[in-house]
Parts: structure tokens; C-alpha cells; sequence
């Protein structure tokens, strides 16, 4: 029901911030969301940034979620 | 509910469209040339075969990254003349006016006009101007007619795909419709995204001489590669394979998309096409293509094949299939 | 690292498929409460992967879907005031009210701008001050702050001619809703991951508790939503019903705290009517009083019109698991997406929709 795209925070000026995904570049208001510094990868949905995604742990959990299919052999 | 009012949708180039061709208008003018529904008409005069196409272009902005309104309407026409498999020669331009439109702005259309019809080697032999009061028109409309010969051996319609061919797709799709839409008002993107206008006669011809018997060339333009591909299947009554995977898509093209919850296969394109060849030749049409600079990501995407007649099937990437219907009305922006 | 690209790996996607065929064992229906997941799960193919074992029902997670007729037509009817601008998502301009849709008044010369955002709604009511701005406000917990924080903009601003029409939608109430009508049968919930982004895992720990049922929150690319069905049909075969988190990169147990905060302070909950559910108790929001200058349906008389329900049209039953589109007499002959009759069609997200299109 809700379409909402991780983007990179480019830069930010009060409460909005200018967002990029894959070069696309548009404003987003970070009126919903706290300590948002540049370089923070944002889900935004609907023109606001509605969360911070942890560049770490989501690396981990994505290299675990591999190794849990890989070692199985499948 | 009944739509008792034309609608955007009517012009969407997708199902909704197709249905006020079928229900009104092919009735009307019921004829046997009209009705194999190609991007322009194959006409037979004596003895020498002529393709004659027309279309208007009522773009917004009339100006935007990779080109304008002027040499859109030009190569849009020469396209669809080429689709025909035919030598583009001669084109019309008439032209609407809003009263008030800046002078300025109609002279660098219309260099571009002439500079695009240079490139695509055809003369604009005659044209016709017309101004309406303020708000009757916004800014500017053109319509373009033109004309070619069809040279002897070639046979080029929709109708004739057939199980076997490959289907060969020039480059990244969704360009045009992607920048056009990134400039609307409430919308506004800064992206780096240009149209990708341009005249596909020259590439039609080395294509032609590679390989005369090329079955089928459409370019995807109103309704995208989906829309496009859909006809063909209909029009052949062969069904179309396509692999998810094999799509082009430029990174920022597909960023918009994501945004804006478009999906890149019913986007237009202006300056691309969609070849289906025999598999035995398709590799040696492949290979012409990619040596022109509008065909330099040209690539085989899928094939036809026997089953599920008039419809097209898609791999995904995770190797699950799905149908690609044809696009019903223009796709609005979304949220969710 | 994109966090979305690296989720549509075809290897990765591959496996976890082998998996599931490897142990999903008896027959089970899950239902993705989500229209965005539908949406993906058919744009992906991913039902021609599962096993014969696993059904997939569509839920009543498309905001448009199940916006009440009522709504619909009180959106025209605000179309029709002649001094408004409304401003929507572009979701909601094709969905057919009693007689008329959006897409229709603005053939008819209302003016009705599509936006992106409730952003460029307040840059509309900044650039237009003589022209009342009505913002269409549709959607669940991942909209509805979107939409509080705009108030709230709009009285920093001083807006004078900003309003909100509100319809929104809340998702665990759905939840305890569906589990008690008749004939509905589930055996998990792939539960939708923005809304769990503001509402955190806790906000369905309620439910669960009360459920026990196998609960996932999934994300949205082919990765999320597999490795979901899996975690899912292992609940399952394992008799081992958890309320388990399958899209952490976006989802905490907490939520947004921030967001919520926000949304409570504008909206206040409501009973709300769901087409094909019916009124339920608590899930809605409404304008709170201090906010009611922004109000829509207090600042301007909204003609109330016999509302006509599309006669035959199984959106209702569909909303709700217990029947597929395949089984409504009027799909794909009376109702098609050139000529919708429910707005299960209409929706790009529609369960209708997407049976229609990538089936």
C-alpha cells in the first residue's frame, strides 16, 4: 500500500533535505525523522523520509541471509 | 460507467485508445489498408509502393532535455514511415498556434524542424499555419504527414512475426516518456535524463540491406515496448516470450520510475525500435545495429513463439513468469 | 550498497524458492494484507514459483480499494465546489464514485492537480492564496503522518487555504476485523513493511497475542517477500506461530516514534467504513478539533448524494480473502480496466487489477 524508495540524503537545509536515487534528485521533508545527517541512506515515502536504514547491520544481515542459503548447498 | 466524454486516456495510446479505434473509427472508414493497423498505411499506385503516415505532437514542455517539439514531429513521422520498411522522402508540417506564443521560441522550433528533417535526409515540401485566440491551444501543436517509397522485396507488418523470430529491441527503454514527465509541473525532478529523439530511417536502411527480410520493425513509442509488443502478438496472432533480464533500462530512468511507481515497459520512447527477424539472420542485423550509433545497445530480448497466441509472457529475474498485458490508460503517479 | 537493488538477486531468490519447495508441506493460505506487495508479488511472478501448497490471498491493503463509496463521492462532490483545487495522489483519480470519477470532473474542467507529495499541496496553497486548496488524504499509518505534517506546515506557514479531506485507514484493526468475519480463512499474514515502519513490529503485538496466528513483516522486493513466505510456511509446519520480523533494514520493533507522534498529534482515531468490511470500531482518523481550520469536511458543505454501490461487484468478498477475482461473475466480462465497475480494478494494486494484467 505504500510505495516508499530507499534514498541517499545529499544534502539538507532546515527541515528538507535533497534525495538521490540513481541520480534522480528531488526534495524530501525530514519532518518525521530525527538526527539525519548527509550521506544517511532514507526510506522516503510520499516526499518525507520516514526512516534511517543502518548501512552495517543491513550489510550484515544481507551477507548472512546468504551464507544461511549458500551453505545449505542449494 | 459510461464514458460519454473523451477522456486523456483516449490518447494514451493503450487499450483505452484501441477501443475508440475499434468502436468508432474503424467502422466509419472501414478499409482494408486502415485496418492493418500499422504505424502508417502501405499504399500500391500504380505499381509503386508507397508508405504515408501521419501524426500530431502536442508534447508538454515544448522544450525538454534532447530535444523539442519541432524535431520530435518530424522524426516521430519519419519513424513511423521507416516502421513501414520504407525510404522516408517527402513530409508535411502543419502547424497550431496559441495566440501570444513568443517568436523566439517558434523560429528554434522550427530550425530544429529543419535541421532534424537534414538528418533524416527528407524535404518538408509543404505546411500550413493556423493561430487560435489565447487558451484555445496551449502554446503550440504540429502535425506531421509524410511519405516514402517502399522498395521491391521488402515486406514489413505486425502481422507477419512469426514463431522463431527473434525479437531485437535498439536500446534502454523509457527515456522520452521519463524526461518529459520529470519536467511536469508538482512532479519536477532534477535527473540526468534526456529524450531520445531521433530519425531511424538511416538505421532501418542498413538494417534492410543486412537482411531484406526482416518480418516485422515498430517503434514503442505511446504505451512502450508493453503496449507495442501486445499489437504485435495480436496482429500475428503468435505469442511473444520476452526476458525481464535483457531489458535495458538506464539507472536514472528506472530511478524516476521507481518514484513514481511507473513500470519502464509502458513508457514511450521516440527514438527506438523493435525488429523481429528470423533467427537465422537475427544475429547479422544484430551486429548492423550495433555498429550505428542508434542501435549501439541494441539487443535480442525474447522470441515468438506458439503458444498463448495474441499475448505476451515475461521472465522475471527471479525466473517466475507473468503476462504483460497491453497498457490501459496513461499511468498516473502513485504512493502506493 | 542501494538497499533494493541487492534484494532482486537471482540467485539469492533461486534458493530461498528451493527452500520453500523443500518445506512447505500441507496446504496453506497466506494472505498479504499489502496492495504493494500484490503488486510486486505479480509484477515478479513469484506465484509461478511456489509450490502447489502455498495459496496467496490478497487483503484489504490497497488504500483506494477500501476507501468507502462514500468518500469517493465526497472527493467529487468537493471536485464539484467550483472555488476548490483539489490536490491528490494519482491513485485516486481513476476510481469510480456513484456515477463520475476524478479523471471524469477534470475532463469536465474542475480543477484537480495530481501531486507527489503533500509538499507540493502547500506550494500549490502558497502560490494560489485566493484558490482553496483541498488535499485528498487517503492511505494507513505510512501516509497518515505525511499528511499530519503538512497540517501542521500549513499552520506554520499561515495557510489560510490548505485543507485535508481525510480517509485514512489503520491496519491492525483490519487485522482483528478479518479474523472475525465469517467465512475467512488464513493461515498467515505477510504483514505490510512501510506501515510497520512507523508502527514498528509492536504495534501488531496485540493481535498476535490474541491470534497466535504466524505473522512475517515483509519488504518489498523478491527477496523480502520469498524469504517471508518462508519464514511463514516454517511457523507453519513447525506448529511454531511467532510474530517474526523478515525486513529488519527497515523495520524495528519500536517504529517511528516521531512519525507516530505527529500523526497523533493532528489525527485522533475514528470509526471508519471499509468498503466490503463495513464500519470498523477504531480505524480511523480524524482531524482533531485544534486542527478543525484545516478540516475539510467541516470548512465546506459537501452535498451528501445517494451513494451507488456497483451492483454485483464482489470487491467486497475479494477484500477479504474469501473469494478470488477469478470467482466474480463480473470480471474480465462486465468489469475490465477500460470500464472498472469496483476499485479493485481500478487500483494500479487492485487484487482485480493485478489478476487482470499479469495473470
Amino acid at each position: 500500500m505504500c510505495l516508499a524508495i530507499p534514498s541517499k540524503i545529499v544534502s539538507i537545509e532546515g527541515n528538507t533535505a535533497i534525495i538521490d536515487v540513481d541520480g534522480v534528485r528531488r526534495q524530501a521533508s525530514l519532518m518525521l525523522l530525527d538526527d539525519i545527517k548527509t550521506g544517511d541512506y532514507v526510506i522516503v515515502h510520499a516526499g518525507y523520509a520516514i526512516h534511517k536504514l543502518d548501512e552495517a547491520s543491513a550489510l550484515e544481515s544481507l551477507e548472512l541471509l546468504r551464507e544461511a542459503f549458500a551453505q545449505a548447498g542449494d | 460507467m459510461k464514458k460519454d466524454k473523451i477522456l486523456l486516456d483516449h490518447g494514451s495510446g493503450g487499450k483505452i485508445a484501441n477501443s475508440l479505434i475499434a468502436d468508432l473509427m474503424l467502422p466509419l472508414f472501414d478499409n482494408p489498408v486502415l485496418s492493418r493497423m500499422d504505424d502508417g498505411a502501405t499504399l500500391d499506385i500504380n505499381g509503386t509502393r508507397l508508405a504515408f503516415s501521419t501524426d500530431s505532437y502536442v508534447v508538454d514542455p515544448i522544450f525538454f532535455p534532447g530535444g523539442n517539439i519541432g524535431d520530435l514531429a518530424v522524426n516521430g513521422t519519419v519513424n513511423d514511415i521507416a516502421m513501414c520498411g520504407a525510404i522516408p522522402l517527402y513530409l508535411s508540417a502543419g502547424l497550431i498556434i496559441e495566440e501570444g506564443f513568443p517568436m523566439t521560441d517558434l523560429e528554434i522550433i522550427l530550425r530544429s524542424m529543419s535541421e532534424a528533417a537534414k538528418k533524416a535526409g527528407v524535404t518538408i515540401v509543404t505546411g500550413d499555419t493556423k493561430v487560435v485566440p489565447k487558451g484555445a491551444a496551449d502554446k503550440i501543436f504540429i502535425n506531421t504527414s509524410g511519405i516514402g517509397t517502399i522498395p521491391k522485396g521488402i515486406h514489413v507488418s505486425g502481422s507477419l512475426a512469426r514463431p522463431g523470430d527473434q525479437i531485437i529491441l535498439s536500446g534502454s527503454i523509457a527515456d522520452h516518456g521519463v524526461t518529459v514527465l520529470a519536467q511536469r509541473e508538482g512532479l519536477t525532478f532534477d535527473a540526468p535524463v534526456e529524450s531520445d529523439t531521433a530519425a531511424l530511417n538511416h538505421l532501418v536502411d542498413r538494417m534492410l540491406s543486412a537482411c531484406p527480410d526482416i518480418h516485422a520493425l515498430r517503434d514503442p513509442t505511446r504505451g512502450g515496448v508493453g503496449t507495442t509488443l501486445n499489437e504485435i502478438a495480436n496482429a500475428s496472432q503468435t505469442g511473444i516470450r520476452i526476458v525481464e533480464e535483457k531489458i535495458p533500462v538506464k539507472k536514472a530512468v528506472a530511478g524516476i520510475c521507481e518514484l513514481l511507481g511507473f513500470d519502464p515497459l509502458y513508457v514511450a520512447n521516440e527514438g527506438k525500435l523493435l525488429a523481429f527477424v528470423e533467427s537465422r539472420h537475427a544475429e547479422r542485423v544484430l551486429s548492423v545495429m550495433q555498429d550505428d550509433p542508434l542501435g549501439e545497445n541494441a539487443c535480442i530480448i525474447g522470441e515468438v513463439v506458439e503458444n498463448h497466441p495474441g499475448k505476451v509472457v515475461m521472465e522475471t529475474r527471479i525466473g517466475g513468469e507473468r503476462i504483460v498485458d497491453m497498457l490501459t490508460g496513461e499511468q498516473l503517479p502513485r504512493i502506493c | 550498497m542501494k538497499h533494493s537493488e541487492e534484494y532482486r538477486d537471482t540467485l539469492l531468490s533461486r534458493q530461498i524458492i528451493k527452500r520453500i519447495n523443500t518445506v512447505s508441506r500441507r496446504p496453506i493460505r497466506l494472505m498479504e494484507v499489502c496492495g504493494t506487495h500484490t503488486v510486486s508479488i505479480f509484477r515478479n511472478g513469484i506465484r509461478s514459483v511456489l509450490p502447489e501448497t502455498i495459496t496467496l490471498i490478497s487483503g484489504p491493503g490497497c488504500p483506494v480499494c477500501v476507501t468507502d463509496q462514500s468518500d469517493i463521492d465526497a472527493f467529487i462532490q468537493l471536485a464539484r465546489n467550483g472555488k476548490t483545487l483539489i490536490a491528490t495522489f494519482g491513485d485516486l483519480m481513476r476510481v469510480p464514485g456513484s456515477g463520475s470519477s476524478l479523471l471524469m470532473e477534470q475532463a469536465e474542467g474542475r480543477n484537480i492537480r495530481m501531486v507527489y507529495s503533500t509538499t507540493d499541496a502547500l506550494e500549490l496553497a502558497r502560490q494560489h492564496p485566493d484558490t482553496n486548496v483541498v488535499f485528498l488524504g487517503v492511505g494507513f499509518e505510512t501516509t497518515a503522518p505525511t499528511i499530519a505534517a503538512s497540517i501542521i506546515s500549513a499552520r506554520q506557514m499561515g495557510l489560510k487555504n490548505y485543507f485535508v479531506y481525510t480517509a485514512h485507514k489503520m491496519v491492525p484493526p483490519a487485522l482483528e476485523a478479518l479474523m472475525n468475519t465469517d467465512g475467512v480463512d488464513i493461515d498467515g499474514f505477510l504483514l505490510p513493511g512501510h506501515v510497520s515502519v512507523i508502527i514498528g513490529v509492536d504495534g501488531y503485538a496485540p493481535f498476535f497475542e490474541k491470534y497466535h496466528l504466524p505473522c512475517a513483516v515483509a519488504g518489498f522486493e523478491p527477496t523480502d517477500i520469498l524469504q517471508a513466505i518462508l519464514c511463514l510456511a516454517e511457523q507453519i509446519e513447525t506448529d511454531a506461530p511467532s510474530l517474526a520480523n523478515c525486513y529488519p533494514r527497515a523495520v524495528s520493533a519500536g517504529g517511528n516514534s516521531k512519525a507516530r507522534e505527529v500523526m497523533n498529534m493532528v489525527f485522533e482515531p475514528c470509526d471508519a467504513a471499509w468498503r466490503g468490511i463495513g464500519v470498523i470500531p477504531g480505524s480511523g482518523l480524524r482531524i482533531r478539533d485544534e486542527y478543525g481550520a484545516f478540516d475539510a469536511a467541516k470548512q465546506f458543505e459537501i452535498p451528501i448524494i445517494q451513494t451507488v454501490s456497483p451492483k454485483g461487484c464482489a470487491c467486497g468478498e475479494i477484500l477479504t480473502g474469501k473469494i478470488t477475482p477469478l470467482q466474480c461473475p463480473l470480471f474480465k466480462t462486465v468489469c475490465t480496466p477500460v470500464d472498472p465497475v469496483g476499485p479493485c480494478m481500478v487500483s494500479s494494486e487492485g487484487t482485480c487489477a493485478a489478476y487482470y494484467k499479469y495473470n
